[in-house]
Order: structure tokens, then sequence, then C-alpha cells
């Protein structure tokens, strides 16, 4: 369990002053001249060298993204973007760090930057976060007026942030997505590659970080890349904030370290399963497009990255949805494709047409008005989709049906065998009636 | 870059290819077919159909399916051990993607093939045949989208839409008019105008042919006919002085549809609406027989031995007096020939091609009248001024390559003449001669682009070139053109923009007066005055005995004392010499009506009833005295340059010119020619655009 | 997602522009983006129209387009395609969104629905008969471990039971909205542990 003094987030619920004042009382903004004075070379290997991965789904180292950059501006300027568009069901870490810290975000922005070489960094913060963007912008305001933003800064370098917002459509999320909605375009992924460390923003090179990556930098810079690793296990350094939602007594978000047990995680802080632990039916351990696994396998899985991916799911975000043994979990399940259809960009064929095939025909599985064999062709259909798109939400929206079928196949079956017995006997009675 | 060659291996085959090739185009260097919807050769890359999937194989990885059209050769990453990646094209799991994307294709489109007018020629039928399954597993609800109008050209059956998006690709980058867009989004997003307008591009009838499946279809020729039935004839558009690459389907006599061919120098494959939409003028207001004005001033139907007994009696009659003739914007080269010899023959040379009165003559040589630079050139060019022309309006397709020029890279634009939206951004530097002589003395900022350009281009409209200054005009920009560099041995960036088909063709063979007159003049003083299919010129101040050659009842045949009927371009084979001097020829795909005969062959016939019988009794012979005559016809689709001296020496005459301003002779693009004219769809384009003109005044 | 068209013709105001404050505003934020990239501003420019006007008129979209130099196809692509601009009035005084994603749907977010449907109306993105109220489902608002949860405007509620909803409801209608606090409604500050004394003083 992570020992308070390695906490990252100190501010996380928001009960101390975020102000600048009480950032700084919290080492926030503490000689950030000094990191830079070490030179982008070393902020990127100390980064690489604490193993840091994205915290945004996919896992990418983040140093390593870093070092994608062009090392000399071809006259192009560079462009950080802050990936801020959480939308992910299950997910609301993001939201946390926005609205009650938000200057270590703002101060691993400027890290960020220098160690890129760009003077401006985008926050996209999703539409409906306007509390968060209004706490944001304020922090940032702070920052203008305390030099620590701008063409003069404190440490010597200059930074602007400037804030974006969407308007509803988690497919911004994706990177590129993001990047043509910030350009004032529909939220459609581009093709990759030409990458966005080559032409991202604006037709120049840019990094797309997740909030969190960039705001545990500070950190990990001050308190050395040796005192990361030292928590987690490799591969799976540091902290990590947890999201538990669902059927837990006290769901919360925590920061803890990588590699707890489930069972800890939510013992320790959710208060236990609804029910106890044999109540447990399923878990979707790292946010909506992580295939959902049964309970029995859960409770001693060790929650990171590599940890998830020995049960077959994957770590994500780190938004744990708990379901208990009052789920339907086949409703479950179709919710999260009605989510994935309504967020399908439209822009491929697989996604476009398959996310609402998958949805029709789990909205009668829900009912238990389908064959058996039909939940043979959703597999396919899932598995058609999943590897043929352009982005990741293709892959997102087949995962948790094929996690639903691979771990709960006997209730699907179930399902339709009680709807097609209830259909036999309500014919019989009418035959009957009829003769 | 375009050097390095790389290699790569396709199902088991190791090829060589230069190393920016996409695997679509890697794989078809290697002989292996790809399915596609979204991907077209001419627009940018979305990739979002994923037909073109194929299985890319990096050893040590497994396989992943890869948009073929998008991903380049040169970002597949090579095997550890410095082998060529390895790409297969008919594995069981490309069969099995490709499958599954026509399975998604089709899961919302509607089963209405037997009455979808792209039957038998759609890619996703005949995609489906060939690489889907033969059963559907889909028993939801299908998707039913909403009608949408835009406009009277294209229909659209929005529920049979792919989201191909190349509708919306093709007006933004290559009509440059952001007119249609993806609307909404997932399984719901359509393809839309803002709020159902019409659309106003001048190129629109190309999304018909791109539309992959039959979501866009030609609504002019919505239900007439399926593919098979028609019969296909490959021949040269004159509705400009293009001469786009055409093929005309006809259905016994009649032409059903007109649709583009490949010409890279040309027309790329995109054709104007007026190119395309024009064959229902092909069928109105036709002249079938011939017609002669009788005493009550009337034109009655006559028979050909009346009608040509009557030119003789007043070509008797005329005597001493003159004998002149006019050709039209359509005449082929080889008419113009034959009735350039009678007129000879009748100790004529009161001959004119240029009904606008242009100021062009071949006696300052062939370069002073082409488009020197030629079309393809237009890409090669680096700046560009327009002088007295509205290339949207004279040659929409030239325009097009314009926009693409822009595209490719920094371009400068100046327009001398009127302001109008040319689809692309550009310098507006004045509307009249003051801004040619300011440029001439060197000053304006525009005068240091051109200046530090290494290939400009003077596109030289002939609105520039008609009126009293027309000479002045000409010679002035010639003059420009050698100070600014534009003439030297590598690069002639003098071009002359023709609006009729017929006109570099009439130049070529001499059609104009050696005197020094106009056509004005010859309408004014000939007291037997043959109008070749001429219709675009007044002739209010005629007084002679007039004979009509033509096909439509137009202002030609309204003034006529003797209307002879004659072939249209899809009625005739005929040279035609394009904008850039490129001789082209047409061909017959269908016959004329009537009693309506072939050009020349009238010309020959009445040559004989006036006692002077031209030397040729086939289109052969005559060609082979044409050639004779101007060896250049005899290079089929190529160009004879022009002589840069030709310029130089024209631009050595150049003088001070008073002022006028310039104004594009295209008022309406509908309505240029005698068959756009009696084309009701024509009429119905040109009045919304009226409307829509009035609108934005007002 | 269902098909989002712009509302009728009948009920389009004619004409649209920004407030003095808003134009301001907006100048202020085209600004903020690096030159010839106004287009970046779309997105918050159509907001604000929203916020001014309370729903994303044919008229604003025009107007803002000129604004940009847009053409307005891609205006329209836009106001389509992102969901949280509303096509047609909602409800003046509240729209409630309520968030029916899969986290809270577990916990209860189905009852919030039928609550809605009660007391607002029975389809959703309907105003009730006095025009001031609506409600529509929305996908993860992004407070999962607060859920089931509800945003009306700017502001969320969140942790809340089906009676409290009805006390929202109530308030906002008879415009005693300040009365309610935002945030969680079962005494939580924000998403901490509900019980956790500990991470109440450390955090």
């Amino acid at each position: 369990m992570l020992a308070d003094k390695n906490r990252i987030f100190t501010n996380l619920y928001g009960f101390k002053d975020k102000s600048i004042k009480g950032a700084i009382a919290r080492g926030c903004w503490d000689n950030t001249k000094a990191i830079l004075a070490k030179g982008r070379d070393w902020i990127i290997d100390e980064i690489k060298a604490s193993g840091l991965r994205g915290r945004g789904g996919a896992g990418f180292p983040t140093g390593v993204k870093w070092s994608f950059m062009p090392k000399k501006s071809d006259g192009r300027p560079h462009y950080l973007v802050v990936n801020a568009d959480e939308s992910e069901p299950g997910t609301c870490k993001d939201r946390e760090i926005l609205r009650h810290d938000p200057h270590i975000l703002i101060e691993g922005c400027v890290i960020a930057t220098f160690a890129i070489g760009a003077h401006t960094a985008f926050i996209y913060v999703r539409g409906e976060f306007i509390r968060e963007r209004e706490a944001l912008e304020a922090a940032i305001d702070e920052c203008y007026e305390s030099n620590l933003l701008g063409k003069k800064t404190a440490y010597g370098y200059a930074c602007d942030i400037v804030v974006h917002h969407g308007a509803g459509a988690y497919v911004c999320g994706e990177e590129t997505a993001l990047l043509e909605s910030l350009e004032g375009k529909k939220g459609q992924p581009r093709l990759k590659p030409p990458f966005p460390a080559n032409i991202g923003l604006y037709g120049c090179p840019t990094t797309v970080n997740n909030v969190e990556s960039i705001a545990v930098v500070p950190t990990v810079l001050r308190r050395g890349a040796s005192w990361f690793v030292s928590m987690g296990r490799p591969n799976n350094f540091g902290t990590k904030l947890f999201m538990i939602s669902g059927h837990v007594n006290t769901p919360c978000t925590i920061e803890e370290e990588l590699g707890i047990t489930f069972r800890e995680l939510i013992e320790k802080h959710a208060g236990g399963v609804r029910g106890g632990w044999d109540n447990l039916l399923a878990v979707v351990p790292g946010g909506a497009s992580c295939p959902v696994v049964h309970g029995k396998d859960m409770e001693n899985v060790i929650m990171d990255f590599d940890g998830l991916k020995e049960v077959r799911s994957s770590f994500g975000t780190g938004g744990v949805i708990v379901m208990d043994k009052s789920t339907d979990i086949i409703k479950a399940i179709w919710r999260l494709s009605v989510f994935f259809k309504h967020e399908s960009c439209g822009q491929c064929t697989p996604c476009r047409e398959g996310t609402g095939w998958m949805m029709r025909l789990l909205a009668r599985m829900v009912e238990g008005r389908a064959q058996k064999h039909e939940i043979d062709l959703l597999f396919e259909v899932s598995k058609q989709i999943e590897g043929s798109t352009i982005c990741a939400l293709g892959d997102a929206a087949a995962w948790p049906v094929q996690g639903l079928i691979r771990n709960f196949r006997i209730a699907i079956e179930k399902r339709i065998e009680a709807y097609t017995y209830a259909a036999s006997q309500q014919e019989h009675c009418l035959t009957e009636a009829a003769e | 870059m375009a050097g390095f060659m790389i290699n790569i291996k396709i199902d088991g085959k190791e090829i060589n290819i230069p190393h920016h090739y996409t695997l679509l185009q890697a794989a078809e260097a290697a002989g292996a077919k790809i399915p596609r919807f979204c991907f077209h050769e001419r627009l940018s890359v979305p990739s979002n159909c994923r037909m073109c999937l194929v299985e890319v194989q990096v050893k040590g990885a497994p396989s992943k399916p890869t948009a073929s059209c998008s991903m380049r050769v040169l970002d597949l990453r090579p095997n550890s051990n410095g082998d060529p990646p390895e790409i297969f094209t008919n594995t069981p799991m490309v069969k099995k993607l490709r499958e599954g994307m026509l399975e998604f294709l089709l899961i919302n489109h509607p089963l209405d093939c037997p009455i979808c007018d792209q039957g038998g020629e759609c890619d996703l039928q005949d995609q489906a045949m060939a690489f889907g399954r033969d059963f559907s597993r889909y028993t939801e609800n299908k998707r039913a989208v909403e009608e949408k109008y835009i406009g009277p050209l294209v229909k659209t059956v929005m529920t049979r839409c792919i989201h191909c998006t190349r509708c919306v690709r093709f007006t933004t980058e290559v009509a440059g008019v952001s007119e249609l867009g993806l609307i909404g989004r997932g399984e719901d997003a359509e393809i839309t105008t803002f709020l159902e307008h019409a659309m106003t591009s001048e190129l629109q009838g190309n999304v018909i042919d791109l539309c992959p499946v039959g979501a866009l279809t030609s609504r002019p020729y919505a239900f007439s006919a399926r593919p098979w039935e028609l019969l296909k004839t490959e021949t040269i558009d004159v509705m400009d002085a293009l001469g786009s690459a055409i093929r005309v389907d006809t259905r016994g006599s009649e032409v059903m549809r007109i649709m583009p061919r490949i010409n890279d120098a040309v027309n790329e494959e995109w054709i104007s609406d007026k190119t395309r939409f024009i064959w229902d003028g092909l069928r109105t207001q036709r002249l079938d027989y011939p017609y002669l004005r009788d005493k009550n001033n009337r034109l009655v139907m006559v028979d050909w031995q009346r009608a040509f007994d009557a030119i003789r009696c007043a070509v008797v009659k005329a005597g001493q007096g003159t004998i002149g003739a006019i050709a039209g914007d359509l005449a082929t080269v080889e008419e113009m020939y034959a009735l350039k010899l009678l007129l000879k023959s009748l100790e004529s040379d009161e001959i004119d091609c240029r009904q606008d009165g242009t100021a062009l003559d071949p006696v300052w040589g062939r370069a002073s009248y082409i488009f020197n630079p030629s079309i393809a050139g237009i890409e090669a060019s680096d700046a560009l001024l327009i002088i007295g022309s509205n290339p949207r309006l004279e040659a929409a397709v030239l325009n097009a390559r314009i926009r693409k020029r822009q595209g490719l890279g920094p371009y400068p634009i100046g327009v001398i003449g009127e302001q109008k939206d040319l689809r692309y951004s550009y310098d507006y530097l004045g509307s009249d001669t003051e801004i040619l002589s300011e440029l001439f003395l060197g000053q304006g900022a525009f005068f240091g682009v051109l200046k530090e350009a290494k290939k400009p281009l003077f596109l030289i409209g002939q609105g520039a070139l008609i009126g009293k200054n027309g000479t002045k005009v000409l010679k002035l920009t010639a003059r420009l053109c050698c100070d600014l560099g534009a003439v030297t041995n590598e690069w002639n960036g003098f071009a002359i923009l023709h609006t009729a088909a017929s006109r570099v063709g009439g130049l070529d063979i001499g059609f104009v007066p050696t005197s020094g007159r106009n056509a004005a003049d010859i309408v004014a003083d000939s007291a037997v005055l043959f109008l070749l299919g001429a219709d675009e010129i007044d002739l209010s101040a005629k007084k002679g005995f007039t004979v009509y050659i033509g096909s439509h009842g137009d202002n030609g045949a309204h003034a006529a004392d003797v209307i002879l009927p004659a072939a249209t371009y899809t009625e005739k084979s005929g040279f035609y010499v394009n904008t850039e001097g490129r001789v082209q020829m047409t061909n017959r795909a269908c016959v004329a009506p009537g009693e309506a005969k072939e050009d020349w062959a009238i010309i020959r016939a009445l040559s004989s009833v006036l006692g002077h019988c031209l030397p040729f009794d086939s289109l052969h012979s005559l060609r082979l005295s044409l050639i004779r005559d101007y060896p250049h016809f005899g290079i089929m689709d190529e160009i004879m340059p022009g002589k840069a001296d030709d310029i130089i020496s024209l631009g050595q005459e150049a003088s001070s010119v008073t002022t006028c301003s310039f104004t594009s002779p295209v008022k309406d693009f509908y309505l240029t020619n005698p068959i756009a004219r009696a084309s009701a769809i024509m009429a119905e384009c040109s009045s919304l655009a009226r409307n829509r003109l009035a609108m934005e005044v007002g | 997602m269902s098909i989002r068209r712009l509302a009728h013709e009948s009920i389009q105001p004619r004409a649209f522009s920004f407030t003095a404050d808003n134009l301001f505003w907006a100048e202020k934020t085209i600004a903020r983006y690096p030159e010839g990239r106004g287009h970046s501003a779309v997105i918050p420019l159509l907001m604000r129209a929203q916020e001014q006007e309370g729903w994303v008129t044919k008229a604003s979209i025009k107007y803002i387009a000129d604004i940009l130099s847009m053409p307005y196809i891609r205006a329209l692509e836009i106001a389509t395609f992102y969901t949280q601009f509303q096509l047609k009035p909602v409800g003046r005084k509240a729209h409630v969104q309520i968030c029916g994603t899969t986290p809270c749907m577990l916990r209860g977010a189905e009852n919030l629905k039928a609550v809605c449907r009660r007391r607002i109306h029975s389809e959703p993105l309907e105003t009730n008969m006095a025009g001031t109220l609506s409600w529509e489902e929305v996908e993860c608002l992004g407070a999962c471990v607060n859920a089931p949860m509800i945003m009306i405007f700017k502001d969320t509620y969140e942790d809340l039971t089906e009676e409290r909803l009805e006390e929202i409801i109530d308030a906002f209608e008879e415009g005693r909205e300040s009365s309610i606090p935002v945030g969680p409604q079962n005494g939580r500050h924000s998403s901490e542990p509900i019980a956790s004394v500990s991470l109440r003083k450390l955090l």
C-alpha cells in the first residue's frame, strides 16, 4: 500500500487550498528552474529511467514518446497537447487533477514543453468538464500573474498554455482525433503514419500526453527516477490513480502503488464489494474498453499493465468497474456497446457499421430474443471489427463484447433458453385456447 | 527522392519499386488486384472504407491487416535481418477481411439493385460479387436515410451511401468549393449540402462518376437506360476550347449520356457540367430539313435541290459583289477547310472564324494564338497572371488544374479583369489595361512576383483581345512576357485561352480574311453570306442573302434565307484543335436526324451545284488534301509547338494602349452555344445560377 | 446516437449575433490560437452561442462560420458531430442530462431516467408543457465514482437518489436552484471514499 509520503497527488479531493499559494506550499513550482537547467536530454532520460508509462490507457512509455520529437526545429514550432478529454466510462481521474490540483499539471506542462522543444501547450478539456476547465483557467491566470507562464518567466523559458475544449465526443480522446478537433474539424482520427511527432497539430511536430502522465512529471524529476521505480514492479513502476466505481461500498478515486492486488485495492479503499466477495460477479478492470473479467478470476490479480494482461484484459486507465451478482451482465455490456455505437465517429466502415450491429444483437440477447448460434456471430462480428479500423475505438468496442462472450456465454445461453421456453409456453397456451 | 528504389515481397514475389509507393501501388505493380471504394488517384486518401486491407508480415511479429491505399512501402518496418517486409493479398486472412468489410458495407445498403441506376456499373455490386459472401447474416433492421436535394443535376438516394466521402473530397479539393459535407457521426452520418442548397460547382457532375454506389446518380439520365444497352463511342468534347476526352453513350440514334474519359494532358478525368449534361440539347431545336425563306418572309421546308438552286441563283445574282463566310464555334477543321476552298474558288477571301472579333491572327505565327505552356504545363509553372479571363466559366476543367497547382505549393496568382470567385485565392490587381501598362513599366507588387518566378504563366483570355484595343493588348502582353522572362528556350508562358472549340483549327488553316477585315465587316458587306454554324455573332447589320449551315435553330438560322441542316459533334467525325494546339478527332456516335447531313458533305455538294466542284469526294480524301496543305493535322493528339521567336517579334511591335477594362466573353456558363441553348437542363442550371447571383447582389 | 438535424424552420430565429461582451470574448478566443488558425475556435464559439441563445440555431451556425471565414457546411458538420450542441430548444430553467453509461447504470441511473420521464416528459429532448424543463440521457460524463449523477447546464449533481433528483428538479423549476449544493448529494466532499476520515485529513 502506498505510503503517505509517496503520494504525488496531495490535494486529490480538494480539501486543501487549490490556489497557487496552496500548491507552492505543497511543493509545487519548487525551483523549476533547477530542473530545466539540467537540460532537455537529462529530463527525457530521467523520465525514460523512471519507466513512466502513459496513463491514458495505452501505456506507452512517456520518455520514449518525447524522444520521438525532432531534436532541432526545422522552422516549424513544436507543440505539447495535453489530453484532458477524459471520457472513457469508468474513468474520472483527470477531473480531480484539473479541479483540485491544476498546478502540478501546469508545472508538468512547462517541463514537458521544455523537454520536447515546444513553447506552447494546448490542454484539450472535454466539453462537459466546465467547472474543471474554469478551475484550470483560473490556475493558469495565476501562473501568468506570477511569471510562471508567458514569454518571460521566472525559470527563463517561454511557455504559453492554451486551454481548449471539446463538445461531447469520446473519440476526441484518440490523439489524432483530438488534434483534428483542436484544429476546428470533426474529431475523426487521422491515419498513422505520419505520427504526430512528425506531423501533428497544424502540421507541426506534436506530442500528445495524458493529464496524469504530465502531472506526475515534476514530482518524478524532483524525487528522481530511482524513487519512482521503487514502487511497483519492472515495466509497471510508480503510482497510479485508481477509480473504483460500481458495486463497492465506498466508490472513490485513490492514488495507489502499481502492483497492488485487486482485493487489497477494493478492501482498503472501496470498503469491499457490496454484499461481500462472494457476491462479486465481474469486473471491468480499466475503463469501458477493457474486456470484462469474471469475478472469480479477479481477486488476486495484480493491478498493473502486465497483471491484467494475464487475465486477458488490460489495465487501461485504472478505472475499475465492479459488478456484483445483482448485475445483469449482458445488459451492462450492452450499455457499453450503446456507448461505443454512440461515439463511433463514422469514418471507417467496420466501426461505423459494426458497432451498431453488435449493439442490436446484444439488445436482443438482453431479452433472450436470439438464437444460440448468434452468440458466435456476435463474436465474429467483433473479430471483424478488431484490428481493421483506423483508430482504437473499433477495438475498444469489440473487446468488452469478446470479454462477455468469453466469460459469460452460459449466462447468454440461459437467457435465450428462458425466453424461448416462455415463448413456447405462450404459444402452447394460445394453441390450447384456440382449440 | 523519387529515384530511390526499394525491394518488397508481394505474395511471395519480390519486386523493386520506388520507395514512395503505397502498398496498393506496389501490389498493382506486382499484378495483384486490390479492391477499394474510398481511394481515388486524384483525391486525398482517407482510407476509410477499409476494403483495401492487406496482410503485412514482419518477421517476429504477428501479421497485421494494413490499409494498402495509405501505407507507404517506406513506412513499413523491415525484418530484423534486413529482408524486405512481406505483403500478402491473397491469404485466407485477406479474404476474410474483405468478406467482413463487404458484409459491413452491405448490412445497411438496400437491396434495390434492380431499380438502381448504378446497376451494372456499380463498384459495390462488382466487388460484392468478386470478394463478398454469398449470403447475409444480418437480421436486424436496415438503416434508411432521408432523401436530400442537392440540385437539378445530381440525384441522391442517400440510403445507398457507403460514406466513402469521395464526393466531399472532390468538391472541396478539386472543384474548390466546400459544398458537400458529412454531417452527424457514426452510423447516422449523412452526406449533404448546407441545408440542402443546390450545389453551385460547374464540375459537380463528376461526383456521379466518383460515387462508387448508386447514392449519387445523374438526375437527367435517371431510369432511362442500363449501361449494357448503350453503345459507347470515344470522342472529344466541343463545349469549350479544351477538347476534353469524353465517351458518348447512345441507344439507337439517341445520345443517352456523356461521360469523361481519362486524358491526363487535358482533362485528367473530369468534365464540366455543360459537357456532361448537354445531351438533351442534341435532340431539341434540331434543323432536320432544308428550309427556304419564301415571298412571305417565312421559312418553308424544301428539298435539298431547291435549297441549292436558291443559293446558286443568289451567287449568280451577286455577280461581282462580295461572297463571305463566317465559321461558328463548333465547326470542324474539315468543314472550314472545304468552305475556305469553296470561297477561294469563288475568288473571295472574305472568310473569318473569329465571330467575336478577337485580335488573334495566324500571320504572327502559331505561338501567338495557342496556349503555349500546355494545359498540363500549368502544374509546372510557378506564378500566374490572368488577363481578361474568367477561367472558371471559360474552361472549368482547366480552372480546376489551376486550383490543383495551387494545392501543390506556393503559387501566386494575379488577376486583371473582373473580380469573380474563381474557386482559389488570388491577388486582384485591377480591371483594366492600366495595370498592364504599370507592369510594363515595372510597377506594382505583382511585377516582383512575376519577375522572380522561373516559369511565369500569362493566361490571356478573349476578354482582353476583343474590341478595338485587342491587337495592342496582345502585343503589349507579348512584350511583357518577354520582358519578364516568360519566353525562353525552355519555357513559353504565353498562353491564350480560347472559348471556342473551332478557333485554333480555324486559325491553323487561315480561316481569316487577308485584308485585315473582321467578321462584323464581312457580315455587313457580303452580298451572299455563308454561316457555318455561326450563332454567336450580331447579324442585324447583314444585307445580303444568307445561307446557314448548322444543326440548331438558333440566331443564325433565324436570320437565314436558306437553311442547310447539318450534324452536331456527336454525329460526325472531324478534327478539332484545342486551345493548346492539340489536334484531336471526334467520332460519330450516332447519325444526324432527318435530312441533316455532315457539314463537309453539304459544302462538297454545294460546290458542285455552284460549278466549282471541290477535289474530294470522301472525308478521307478531304483529310489527305488538308494534311498536304497543313501537315500537323497528320499527327493526332499531339501539339505542334509554337515558336518563341514569334512572341518576341510580336512583342517588339508593342505600343501604349488607351484605357479599357476587360470582361469575360462568357456571361452565362450554361448557354454558350446553340446546343446548350436548346438544352432544358442547361436552361434550368442557368436560371438557378442567375437567381443565386441576384440573391447575392440583392 | 440519433440523427441530429437542425430544428424546424418554423422555430429558427431569423438572425443571430453575439452580444458585445461575447463578441469581445470571441475575438480574444480566436486570438489565442496561432495566426491563421482561427478555425480552431469553432467549438468554443458555437458553445458560447449556445450559452447565449440556449441552443444552436441555424443563424448562429452561419454567423460563426462567417466570423471564422469557414464554409457553412464545415460549421454544420461541427454542430452535428459534437453532441453537446443542442440543435433545438431545451428547458429554459433546467436541461437535465443523465449519465446513463454502465458505471452510472449499475448504481441506478435508470431510476433517475424514470423520474425524468415522469416529471418532465416521456421522451428525451422534449420540453415539458411550460418549456421550462427537459432531459436527455447522455454518455459518460466522467464522474463514475460519484454515480449516479446528472448535469444541469454547467454543474453536476452527484451521488444521487431518486428522491434527491426530484428535489433538485423541484428546486430548478421553482427557481431555487441556488439552494442545492453542486457536487455530491450524499455528504461527500468530492471523490473520496465516503467513510474515510484519514484521507480527508491527508488530502
